[in-house]
């Protein structure tokens, strides 16, 4: 067996659902105990592996707001929509296109004569601003992760005629957002490994100190979920209230010192919405001053008020995306979910983004706990 | 996307993509006040092909349109292509001795003879493998920039005494995939994407009529069901079987068979090779008590050495397909049509 494929062995896989299972039993609970993970690279691997048929009844995983396009906010896809309107080439991933503004995404922008470049990264659009005069704005989504590139980027004289529309996420404040929204039933957090591989383990010791709810550290791959949801689970019964590492063979307690120092060098945490969130303080990543010859935000006047008199499309009232990314609801709690809304036709940004609960769910079966389907009337 | 509601005003590049727009669109248009041929197997069926009741059997009859891009790939060309899969729907419905193809070719002005000349060598050749001949055709000629260089349109006709549909499982019957999957579409994908990625991938196209011969013949009754997994790959073909018995197909992931290179391609692209075409396998239901001598059989040839049970079928969820990933299980999803239009 190859290396890779050592973190797929089915009998270790069995031997940690059931280790999970004694672990999640033995608390002896009357409800499931949630818990929950911030990142759609768990949720895909959980979804593309069929993990949730092996999670113990008396656990409830649940997706919270891991996907950065889902999160982006309304105003936030509206100025970008506006510079490409305005005629100002915009270029951005390929799952910005379709998320839908207040009254336009970008591929509406573009189907009405806009430039708008799908690239697969920010070196890419410099490439790209370095080919040309016209002014290039990269709308720039992402977490911690993607924004060192960003940063990395402005750090390595960047084009002139590039600019960065900052729409960057900070996870660590939002997990505090959902561990106090009235109600909240998370004793535990599953925080992504790749975002710790950039920010250290250590990161998320304040949270733990503030809250006293334990927070795992894992990978990507089958067993690497389930150990760490064994770890998790065990805390919660130990009460150890703790950050635990159970992706050691990449994260550290200190992470990636350089690309911490490059982040914080070219961005500051601001407060800033969530798509159907909340208002996050720190949230958000914006261009600090020193950087503001390349904030797409100073240098253009970005006029939003055209694109405000048109009426959203009648299905987005139905659309349950906001508490599907808080985790306070399924995609099955949604009535659109794979009816009125697929991936070839979505009506919110869960359904967009690759990274989003719903179109993982539905690119992966549409049901998957194999355990609770219920039939649709 | 099992049942749209309705086609829409303007025919999308959805409704050729093999899936459930496709069909729509077959109920809605094309087979309204068609197709019914008593004592056999019409259009409304939507079956690999048509099956009219003949002397002591029934004559097998399919037709296949190709507009694959690139027209020359690694593995083929479009002219192989043709062949393959009139070739190929012909012996799923058990027909594995086609009495001849037709072939009609609609041309672009300016296209070059010699790349004329070697499409028909290849289709000669693949006429010669599947033991068959082009025995009529038909020639149009369009303006330069009223089609993209050519199209070739393939009918074949064969005799049968015994049909083989793709609605016959049973629960307990076995699935067989007669080889790797996901060859031909993460090929063609990859020459689309400009991946650079030194040749590995090579499309499977090939005519699968002495396979499935050899096979039919050791199991006889006991081969109750089989598909070309073409547009939407091994998922649509399994997702139409189970539909259609309202069975539900149990898959083993471990013990499909993938290339590694394709493995690793679909792994960086994001793309299961379970939903991408294949041009030279077929999807076998066979009864429990023939499925190892259908399998040997099946090895015994040079296009089903990689030839695995990859699956059951049960009642667990009819109308479902149910993926066993090793280290849990889930729904597999019928795949709306084919990632990008032009594949085959």
């Amino acid at each position: 067996m190859t290396p890779e494929l050592r973190f797929r062995d089915p009998s270790r896989a069995r031997a940690l659902a059931d280790t999970l299972a004694q672990h999640a039993r033995a608390l002896g609970r009357k409800e499931p105990v949630s818990v929950m993970h911030v990142c759609g690279s768990h949720e895909q691997a959980i979804a593309k592996f069929g993990l949730r048929a092996s999670f113990p009844p008396e656990l409830d995983v649940i997706m919270g707001p891991g996907c950065p396009v889902c999160v982006t906010d309304v105003p936030e896809v509206d100025e970008a929509v506006a510079l490409a309107t305005q005629g100002v080439r915009v270029a951005t991933y390929g799952d910005m296109l379709r998320v839908p503004g207040s009254s336009m995404s970008l591929a509406d922008a573009m189907a009405r004569g806009a430039h708008v470049d799908v690239v697969y990264g920010v070196a890419q659009a410099a490439e790209l601003a370095r080919t040309t005069t016209e002014e290039i704005v990269f709308f720039a989504s992402g977490f911690e992760t993607t924004a060192v590139a960003t940063a990395a980027v402005l750090l390595a004289d960047p084009p002139p005629n590039l600019s960065i529309l900052s729409a960057h996420k900070y996870i660590p404040p939002v997990m505090e957002i959902v561990a106090e929204m009235p109600g909240s039933k998370i004793e535990g957090f599953l925080a992504a490994g790749h975002a710790a591989t950039i920010t250290g383990w250590g990161v998320f010791e304040p949270f733990v100190a503030r809250h006293g709810i334990p927070v795992v550290v894992a990978g990507f791959e089958p067993l690497d979920i389930l150990g760490g949801l064994v770890r998790l689970v065990e805390m919660i019964g130990n009460r150890e209230v703790r950050v635990e590492n159970c992706f050691p063979r990449c994260v550290t307690r200190d992470g990636n010192r350089a690309a911490q120092e490059a982040l914080w060098r070219v961005f500051e945490p601001s407060g800033g919405m969530w798509r159907g969130i909340a208002h996050v303080p720190n949230g958000n990543l914006r261009l600090r001053d020193e950087f503001s010859r390349w904030d797409a935000r100073r240098r253009f006047t970005i006029d939003m008020s055209p694109l405000w008199d048109h009426a959203p499309a009648a299905l987005v009232a139905q659309c349950q995306c906001g508490d599907i990314m808080a985790g306070i609801a399924s995609p099955h709690d949604c009535s659109l979910f794979g009816d009125g809304c697929t991936p070839a036709s979505p009506v919110g940004a869960c359904m967009v983004s690759s990274e989003g609960t719903c179109r993982i769910w539905h690119q992966y079966g549409g049901h998957p706990d194999l355990r609770q389907i219920r039939r649709r009337a | 996307m099992r049942n749209p509601a309705f086609v829409e005003e303007k025919i999308s590049l959805a409704y050729g993509a093999g899936g459930g727009a496709m069909r729509a669109l077959i109920e809605q248009v094309f087979a309204v006040g068609f197709g019914d041929v008593p004592g056999g197997v019409g259009l409304s069926a939507m079956d690999d092909g048509a099956a009219i009741p003949f002397g002591d059997g029934y004559l097998v009859f399919t037709t296949d349109s190709h507009v694959v891009q690139p027209i020359e790939f690694p593995g083929g060309d479009i002219g192989r292509l043709a062949v393959c899969g009139t070739v190929n729907d012909l012996a799923m419905m058990g027909a594995t001795e086609p009495l001849g193809l037709s072939c009609a070719a609609i041309l672009e002005a300016g296209f070059p003879r010699a790349d004329l000349e070697r499409i028909w060598a290849s289709m000669r050749t693949a006429c010669l493998e599947a033991g068959t001949t082009i025995v009529t055709g038909d020639t149009k000629v369009m303006r330069a920039g009223e089609l993209d260089r050519i199209a070739i349109t393939t009918t074949g006709i064969a005799f049968t005494k015994r049909l083989v549909r793709d609605s016959g499982l049973r629960p307990g019957d076995r699935i067989i995939v007669t080889g790797t999957v996901g060859d031909h579409g993460l090929a063609i994908l990859a020459t689309r994407k400009e991946l650079a990625l030194d040749g590995q991938l090579a499309s499977d196209v090939a005519p699968v009529n002495t396979l499935i011969r050899r096979a039919l013949a050791v199991a006889g009754d006991g081969i109750v069901a089989m598909k070309d997994p073409t547009r939407g790959g091994v998922a649509s073909a399994l997702h139409e079987m189970a539909d259609k018995s309202g069975t539900c197909i149990v898959l083993d992931e471990g013990a499909v068979p993938i290339r590694d290179e394709v493995r690793a391609v679909g792994e960086l692209l994001g793309i299961d090779p379970l939903i991408v075409a294949n041009e030279g396998k077929a999807v076998i239901g066979v009864a429990p008590g023939v499925a190892d001598a259908v399998l040997d059989a099946l090895r015994s040839h040079p296009l089903g050495r990689a030839a695995a049970i990859v699956g059951t079928c049960t009642m667990e969820r009819p109308r479902s397909v149910i993926v066993e990933t090793g280290v849990g299980r889930r729904l597999l999803i019928e795949p709306d049509g084919e990632l990008l239009p032009r594949i085959c």
